[in-house]
């Protein structure tokens, strides 16, 4: 069933890479309007300060300037703060503390790039010479940039003391502490997830434009949810009502999480858009990436981790300082919070888990998800301290895993850290892994190594994440603002070809190919017939866009829905046509058969006949498309194991990751090319966060790590050919069986590269990136040592 | 950033100190110098237009002057705010000190921090930038002292430290100040 070349299973080609690589591709800053004007952002160059006074008299007489506008104009509009969509409940059962967040400030300023006023002009050059004619008062306040102290710091956000969100907490104190107390070992670990910087390849942008005849507000935008940020727009911040505004996400390059979130930026033109009654055009350059997209990871944690004599592990107690920025973006609190105490279970039988998380304002850009969001630090804890634990107790790192691992009759699991897992087999993909790594031929060539000068190590992780976001009624439980199902809607057109709606986003995950090959697959009509409508609220009805793996997993599942009762609908029209009852016709491969004789129709041809209703069943409406709602019942739950094997350089401290084994359980895989595409991307972007990226203020706020000369991105030659493979257990609960493989890539990366640099440098830990000069300086102080 | 500096000059210290004062022998060291407005005794404003790459800007500067000791050493302390481009301030103190041979040992140590875009792209540049400028500057200044007026073999009388006091009570001195710190400032500004 199913066709080999285009089906579901099959490595078909990226339909969309066509346009995306002959610079086809019709992203927001292509798209030009008739009278567009071009937005330039003034920004803050204090971490921290009072906005005295603005300037604008010698801004505004440089001709071709349209306007410049302030967040007072903007509140004077009625314009709101911006949301943060998930209500974090504290330990002492209070809600999380969030400061006011005007898309262009006023008032104060929070961090170097808080947008202070937004200069409109006729062309872009006019807008930039006009921005920084924009004499702008500042009065410094104390800044306050370093995560360790920051809870005994001068208050940022006045009220807010301690320059706390939250305390939060899950599991049970009182049994990890006696568990702990009772261990036979106990491993104990400080670790610094590092702050990351997304960079993808196309900025963030907007186009806004407002119909002053029919009230219609259309905002062109690079979001990776559309929907959502309609509602928050329209619900929120009060830029337009639900029904007069439509916000469209073009081709997108890139997100990761990035673009999730409302910003300011994207805000305030569909505001000046109509305010000045003129369509308005922002196009971030790249420094403006650097400052004010919102940031990633930035940790501080100590973990325990108990054994018994026998290796088994008795209790982890964690405990992590979260850097939220200066103010709380859209999902910022639910990251290190649900979608990381929740994951730290991993992918083990551990029977006491208890973690605490402060999270912590700073005079620094917003932190929130990004590729991953909460389960990369997860991992990178638990693989960080197992591994350790290991070392320590003279176990080898593999078999220490092996023994504590939920085992395939264990499931459905309940961790001690409220989540259920479904379905795995964790020592599958580990065995895979070893094999594939040739573990057991390792210490030669660590000995080879030694001999050319070079220390050689290996790592590993063994992940596991929560994908399919999520469950509406668990997750609106826990604080979520939204239902997080997915909608979508097949619609045969009446020559046979069909049209698919999904409210979930691609921004290079490659939906238009796998989804086309989910619903040609489930009707049975070509691949080639079938086309994938995403990005627009003006032509889906409703979405909740793709973070979190979610796409297939709840979007895909929605497909399958939508198509299923197409093919239900179709069955009383062919039954009529064939004049026999619906029970009498099954449906296989795109026709429907009447049982027991040779008849049969296409569903194409049922599709012609549903929009001609000439002999038509009484009562049933005329067309053939239909949509669904689809919640999922629980979280999906990818894990795998990764392999780092690097080699340490003597003389210069240089690191050269040499393999590189992912061996993932996505359940079933609708493309095998896309999802080797989505892992490679991930490792490469956690390999960047273990060896070279790192996002750095200094002590007064401002942003180092600024350019790309600066921010050091993993290009080609930092990677060795990935060697990638999966195992197969199909997810229980959705009708694909899959899981998700956007983000695993990213999550098990970091922990098993700096498993293998540690272990090639014989040291419990070193800070995340390992850069050469890091390491030289480790390689000496053990020279100097010895 | 701090930096540090040490320059030999071939000039006894009173020429030194007067040479430091005299706009002329300072003159071109900053291009785009609009204008210069003091205040009062120890408190000056500057405009310096610059360009520099992509960004052009106009940076304000506000020095203060702190223990002048004629001709021993001076503090300057400043702000350069320039708008888009970001801001830079810090202080600079400067010693001069008898070397041998009648020579002049110059030191300077500049502390100073830069913010908004001169940080984000420039940072990572300051530290050679502002040592190239400064060595440039120096070495410019060393050489228009030594050639056209070899220091006096004998009989080193007081004229020398009497024409530089007159030219510290009679010149324009507080422009001397704010070239003197906007090389280091716009060192800064520049490297970027």
């Amino acid at each position: 069933m199913g066709n080999p070349v285009t089906g579901i299973g099959a490595a078909v080609v990226r339909r969309e890479d066509a346009r995306f690589i002959t610079g086809a591709g019709r992203y927001t800053d292509d798209i030009r309007v008739e009278g567009q004007a071009y937005a330039v952002f003034v920004r803050s160059p204090y971490a921290h300060a009072r906005i005295v006074e603005i300037d604008c008299a010698q801004a505004s007489e440089i001709p071709g300037v349209v306007a410049i506008l302030t967040g007072d104009d903007m509140q004077a509009d009625g314009i709101g703060s911006l949301p943060c969509g998930w209500n974090v409940t504290q330990k002492d059962g209070t809600d999380m503390r969030v400061p006011p967040h005007p898309p262009l400030a006023t008032g104060h300023v929070n961090y170097v790039g808080d947008p202070v006023a937004v200069v409109v002009a006729e062309s872009l050059e006019t807008a930039r010479q006009a921005a920084e004619a924009v004499a702008v008062e500042f009065d410094e306040l104390p800044p306050v940039v370093d995560l360790a102290t920051a809870q005994v710091s001068a208050e940022i956000h006045a009220g807010i003391t301690h320059n706390l969100a939250y305390e939060w907490e899950l599991g049970d104190r009182e049994a990890t502490d006696a568990a702990l107390a009772g261990a036979a070992h106990v491993t104990r670990l400080d670790l610094v997830n590092n702050r990351l910087i997304p960079n993808a390849m196309e900025p963030r942008a907007a186009l806004g434009i407002h119909d002053a005849a029919t009230g219609e507000h259309t905002l062109y935008t690079t979001s990776q949810n559309p929907h959502l940020a309609r509602l928050i727009l329209s619900a929120f911040v009060n830029v337009a009502p639900e029904h007069k505004l439509r916000i469209i996400a073009p081709d997108v390059g890139g997100g990761f999480g990035s673009k999730i979130f409302v910003y300011g930026e994207e805000t305030t033109v569909i505001w000046a858009a109509r305010r000045l009654r003129r369509p308005v055009k922002w196009t971030a350059d790249r420094s403006e990436s650097f400052l004010a997209d919102a940031h990633g990871r930035d940790h501080l944690t100590h973990a325990e981790l108990g054994l018994d004599a026998e290796g088994r592990f008795v209790a982890l107690k964690v405990h992590t300082v979260a850097n939220l920025g200066a103010y709380l973006s859209t999902f910022a609190s639910a990251v290190p919070t649900y979608l990381y105490g929740t994951l730290l279970a991993g992918q083990y039988r551990t029977p006491c888990i208890h973690v605490e998380v402060h999270g912590v304002y700073t005079n620094t850009a917003p932190v929130d998800a990004y590729r991953g969001a909460g389960r990369p630090e997860a991992t990178y804890v638990v693989e960080r301290i197992v591994e350790n634990a290991a070392r320590e107790t003279g176990r080898d790192p593999a078999e220490l895993r092996r023994l504590n691992m939920i085992r395939p009759e264990d499931f459905p699991y309940q961790t001690p850290v409220a989540l259920v897992y479904d379905t795995g087999n964790y020592e599958q993909s580990l065995d895979r892994a070893l094999e594939l790594a040739d573990y057991r031929g390792f210490s030669e060539r660590r000995r080879q190594s030694a001999a050319n000068g070079r220390r050689r190590g290996i790592g590993f992780a063994c992940y596991i994440e929560a994908c399919g976001l999520a469950p509406s009624r668990l997750a609106i439980s826990l604080g979520a603002g939204v239902g997080l199902y997915e909608s979508g809607e097949v619609r045969f057109n009446p020559t046979g070809s069909v049209t698919v709606f999904t409210g979930t986003h691609s921004h290079g995950q490659g939906h238009e190919t796998t989804f086309a090959q989910v619903v040609s697959h489930r009707l049975g009509v070509p691949f080639e017939a079938v086309e994938v409508v995403h990005g627009d609220t003006g032509r889906i009805e409703f979405g909740l866009g793709t973070y979190g793996s979610r796409s297939l997993a709840v979007g895909g599942s929605a497909l399958v829905l939508a198509a299923d009762k197409v093919i239900e609908k179709g069955r009383l029209i062919a039954a009529h046509l064939m004049e026999s009852s619906p029970d009498n016709v099954d449906f296989e491969d795109g026709a429907y058969r009447l049982k027991d004789s040779n008849r049969s129709m296409t569903i194409q041809e049922v599709a012609f006949a549903s929009y001609v209703p000439g002999n038509y069943p009484d009562g049933l409406e005329p067309g053939l498309s239909e949509k669904a709602f689809y919640d999922p019942e629980n979280f999906t739950y990818p894990a795998g194991t990764h392999i780092a094997e690097v080699e340490v350089d003597e003389q210069t401290g240089v690191v050269s990751l040499v393999n590189f084994i992912a061996v993932d359980d996505f359940g079933r895989i609708v493309n095998p090319l896309v999802v080797h595409g989505q892992v490679h991307g991930g490792v490469a972007q956690g390999v960047g966060q273990a060896l070279l990226e790192v996002g750095r203020y200094d002590a007064t706020g401002q942003l180092l790590t600024g350019t790309m000369m600066d921010y050091c991105l993993p290009r080609a030659d930092d990677l060795p050919d990935f060697v990638v493979d999966t195992t197969v257990t199909p997810c229980t609960h959705n009708p694909l069986g899959v899981k998700g493989c956007g983000e695993a890539g990213a999550i098990g990366s970091p922990a098993a590269v700096m498993n293998a640099v540690t272990d090639a440098l014989g040291v419990p830990d070193l800070a995340m990136p390992a850069t050469p000069e890091k390491v030289w300086r480790e390689l000496r102080r053990q020279r100097e040592q010895a | 950033m701090e930096q540090q500096g040490e320059y030999l000059i071939p000039a006894p210290k009173a020429r030194v100190w007067a040479a430091l004062n005299d706009p002329q022998v300072l003159a071109g060291c900053i291009q785009g110098c609009q204008e210069m407005q003091r205040l009062d005794d120890s408190h000056f404003d500057a405009r310096v237009k610059a360009r520099v790459g992509p960004v052009s800007a106009t940076f304000d500067v506000a020095l203060e002057l702190q223990d002048v000791r004629a001709p021993d050493s001076y503090r300057i302390v400043g702000n350069v705010k320039g708008g888009a481009a970001g801001f830079a301030r810090g202080e600079a103190v400067v010693k001069l000190d008898a070397a041998e041979a009648d020579g002049t040992r110059l030191t300077y140590t500049v502390e100073a921090a830069i913010g908004g875009k001169l940080a984000q792209v420039g940072s990572r540049l300051i530290d050679a930038a502002t040592r190239k400028m400064a060595d440039e500057f120096f070495a410019q200044f060393r050489s228009t002292l030594a050639p056209a007026s070899p220091p006096p073999l004998e009989n080193t009388d007081d004229a020398p430290v009497e024409r530089a006091d007159r030219q510290y009570e009679g010149a324009p001195h507080w422009k001397i100040w704010v070239v003197i710190f906007a090389v280091f400032l716009l060192a800064m500004v520049l490297a970027y």
